[in-house]
């Protein structure tokens, strides 16, 4: 019976993974299959860099899905026939979830075989990927910490300066709220853009190891007092009215939080730093004529965390499927052209700020260099890169943290329910 | 009449569809929901581990809540709108053919159009209510902002259905009504309402089922938000199953799912004389 009922689970699997295929599914031939993410920008470079495995004599093709229903064919493809040999990823606890079902190909000897190749990245960046001592992923495009933007018409119309601390913070939050602008622009219906307020007041608060104990389950978890004290200090952001009263209903992908801050009606945003190239599509007057600003997340004083510490995507990864028929042609892939000067210089003109040791002077040379830049400072100097949440716990982990976090936001819960309810997952 | 009926063997077919793209996935989810999966490799028997957890699961206790709330609400919301238009429709009225394929527009559009074109009417921002109230972001509203919205989609589906059966009432019932000297609200009530009992029953059962169901529109529209507000059973069911990739726990709920469904449907039959709807073609 359970043979049987496998079977029909696997039989179901292929089919749905066989549905749907956005990218140009040239079946097999020896190839290796590439799976990675719908992207206008990124594909014509990760295609590059497939014509560049297939010049020096290689065999590859890419296939490529929408975001969200990426993660649940990646799932569903695994393990099953129509499984990919590279595909794209998040790197940490995203990632775990597989390699500790023995799906992954440990990279650690293709690294170590390839100095050239292992020197290229940010050790932090590269550590993204790391998973109980080896390497199970390859960076593949730029970084994405999160990082604190404003509109400085409105600063300056306020007489204002970026905050550096959290009570400056707290002081916009009064000023801005005193001129009938809302201080901080909240996408809120998308759990995601309240999880970027949570990691920074925690990191700042009781620094990265106190999210490195509740991933790996060790110490007190969630149960630290720093948690508490975190969320204390968010709650009070948000009674103050820090995100105004609407919240709820504003979107990150309708563009609804990043219009209000180019229009003026909010002063500061929280955001990836892709919100830069979301701007510059969205509002590109708003961002031509300089008045996008950005600083690194205010300190918080008494704190244990590094000011410097930033919280984000460290990259997106590579990784390579242990099962797959052609694992060696596939590490050769990984291992080719993502470190490549033509791939880097392609990311950076597209934009990007890629992990790569020693681009600073591409970066300057590049448009939108100012701030390219930045983000490179920033992350080389960052002691600690904090992967987002949602990518590093276990999926279902982070689904109940993610619904207690949005309630939090409405008021419905209080920092020690909170706290209670994602420890008793 | 018996002899008259086509043989049984041309239904192979249909069984034959019906066992493979129904029942063999409704049994490998009751079989799921015995076992613990990530999605990723083989499913792990864990006996009545995820049915005692949705026992004591009050987020699916609060779903199934909402889902009621949502089933109860769009019937008395859509029904006397739809049998009202319905009815008028089916009238003699210059201005109807006109006004009525106005009302049958929003049915033409998909259902992500539709989600999609009600989230920016309502954003707080830059919608019609900017400034005003937060129709989709206020936990007290939001529900009943979905049944605005599926309601406005399904509306014109019932109305057509009502218009169709009002049709078809003999004109000769409201004549000899007119010369006993029967208003036009006696006629309603008397002539149309009972002959319109069994289209009742057909979009009730419709109405309740599809909403016990819905799930795109809500996905789109608020994705269970804000907070939890809006997560009934079937997105909950989504949630565990395709961001957690609790797929054993899923199948649970989805069980429970099929037989809320199923149940409802019965009840809806019998409770309105389920054994009286037989078939016309057979002229029995």
């Amino acid at each position: 019976m359970r043979t049987l009922v496998s079977a029909g689970l696997v039989a179901v699997a292929a089919v749905v993974s066989a549905c749907g295929t956005a990218g140009p599914a040239e079946p097999g031939a020896g190839g290796v299959k590439v799976w990675a993410l719908q992207d206008p920008v990124l594909n014509p470079i990760e295609q590059k860099s497939i014509d560049f495995f297939k010049s020096g004599g290689g065999n590859a093709s890419l296939e490529t899905f929408g975001n969200d229903p990426y993660k649940q064919k990646l799932r569903v493809a695994i393990g099953s026939p129509n499984a990919p040999d590279v595909f794209f990823n998040w790197g940490g606890g995203n990632l775990k979830e597989y390699v500790d079902a023995g799906k992954i190909a440990d990279l650690t000897p293709v690294l170590d075989q390839n100095s050239a190749l292992k020197s290229a990245f940010l050790p932090s960046v590269l550590d993204g990927a790391k998973i109980d001592g080896k390497y199970y992923g390859i960076p593949m495009r730029g970084m994405q910490p999160v990082l604190l933007f404003f509109n400085k018409e409105v600063f300056a119309a306020a007489g204002a300066q970026p905050p550096k601390t959290w009570d400056d913070l707290l002081a916009l939050v009064d000023t801005f709220k005193a001129k009938g602008i809302q201080p901080i622009s909240l996408a809120g219906s998308q759990a995601w853009t309240e999880l970027m307020w949570i990691e920074y007041i925690l990191d700042r608060i009781g620094g990265p190891e106190v999210f490195r104990n509740i991933r790996d389950g060790k110490g007190q978890g969630w149960k630290d007092p720093a948690v508490t004290e975190a969320l204390t200090k968010l709650k009070e952001l948000i009674d103050r009215g820090g995100f105004g009263t609407n919240f709820a209903s504003v979107g990150y992908d309708v563009g609804g939080a990043s219009t209000i801050l180019a229009q003026g009606k909010a002063a500061m945003h929280l955001m990836g730093s892709w919100e830069y190239v979301n701007q510059l599509g969205q509002s590109p007057d708003f961002v031509k004529k300089g008045s996008l600003g950005w600083v690194a997340f205010p300190s918080i004083p008494g704190g244990k965390g590094d000011p410097g510490n930033v919280v984000g995507n460290a990259s997106n990864y590579y990784s390579v499927t242990s099962g797959s028929s052609q694992v060696e042609a596939a590490k050769k892939f990984v291992s080719t052209a993502l470190h490549e000067d033509s791939y880097v210089q392609a990311l950076i003109d597209a934009g990007d700020v890629p992990a790569v040791v020693g681009v600073e002077s591409k970066l300057a040379k590049a448009a939108n260099s100012e701030y390219t830049t930045w983000i490179y400072g920033q992350v080389k100097e960052a002691k600690s890169f904090q992967l987002s949440w949602d990518q590093d716990l276990p999926a279902e982990k982070a689904t109940a943290m993610l619904t207690q976090l949005q309630e939090f936001f409405l008021g419905k819960v209080s920092p020690q329910q909170f706290v209670d309810a994602v420890a008793a997952r | 009449m018996r002899s008259q009926r086509p043989s049984g063997w041309y239904a192979v077919p249909a069984y034959g569809f019906f066992a493979l793209f129904a029942v063999l996935p409704m049994v490998l989810v009751v079989y799921l929901s015995f076992t613990s999966w990530q999605g990723l490799g083989t499913p792990v028997p864990n006996g009545t581990a995820n049915w005692s957890r949705l026992i004591a699961d009050g987020e699916a206790h609060a779903a199934v809540g909402r889902t009621v709330l949502l089933m109860v609400v769009s019937w008395l919301f859509q029904t006397p709108i739809a049998l009202l238009i319905g009815v008028w429709a089916a009238g003699p009225q210059r201005s109807r053919a006109v006004l009525s394929s106005i009302f049958f527009l929003p049915l033409l559009l998909s259902t992500a159009a539709i989600a999609l074109l009600w989230q920016a009417l309502l954003d707080p921002n830059f919608g019609i209510a900017a400034g005003g109230m937060q129709f989709l972001g206020d936990p007290d509203i939001a529900i009943y902002t979905v049944v605005f919205v599926i309601s406005w989609q399904y509306i014109p589906f019932h109305t057509l259905m009502y218009q169709g059966a009002a049709r078809a009432i003999p004109a000769s019932l409201y004549e000899a009504a007119t010369i006993d000297g029967a208003s036009r609200v006696s006629k309603f009530l008397h002539i149309t309402l009972p002959q319109l009992r069994y289209t009742l029953v057909t979009s009730s059962v419709l109405m309740l089922v599809g909403s016990l169901t819905t799930f795109d529109t809500v996905l789109i529209l608020t994705g269970g938000g804000p907070g939890t507000a809006t997560r009934i059973l079937p997105l909950h069911m989504y949630i565990t199953g395709f961001s957690g990739f609790e797929m054993g726990y899923a199948s649970s709920i989805a069980v429970v799912l099929v037989v809320l469904g199923t149940a409802l449907s019965v009840a809806v039959m019998r409770w309105s004389g389920f054994r009286a709807m037989s078939s016309q073609q057979e002229g029995s």
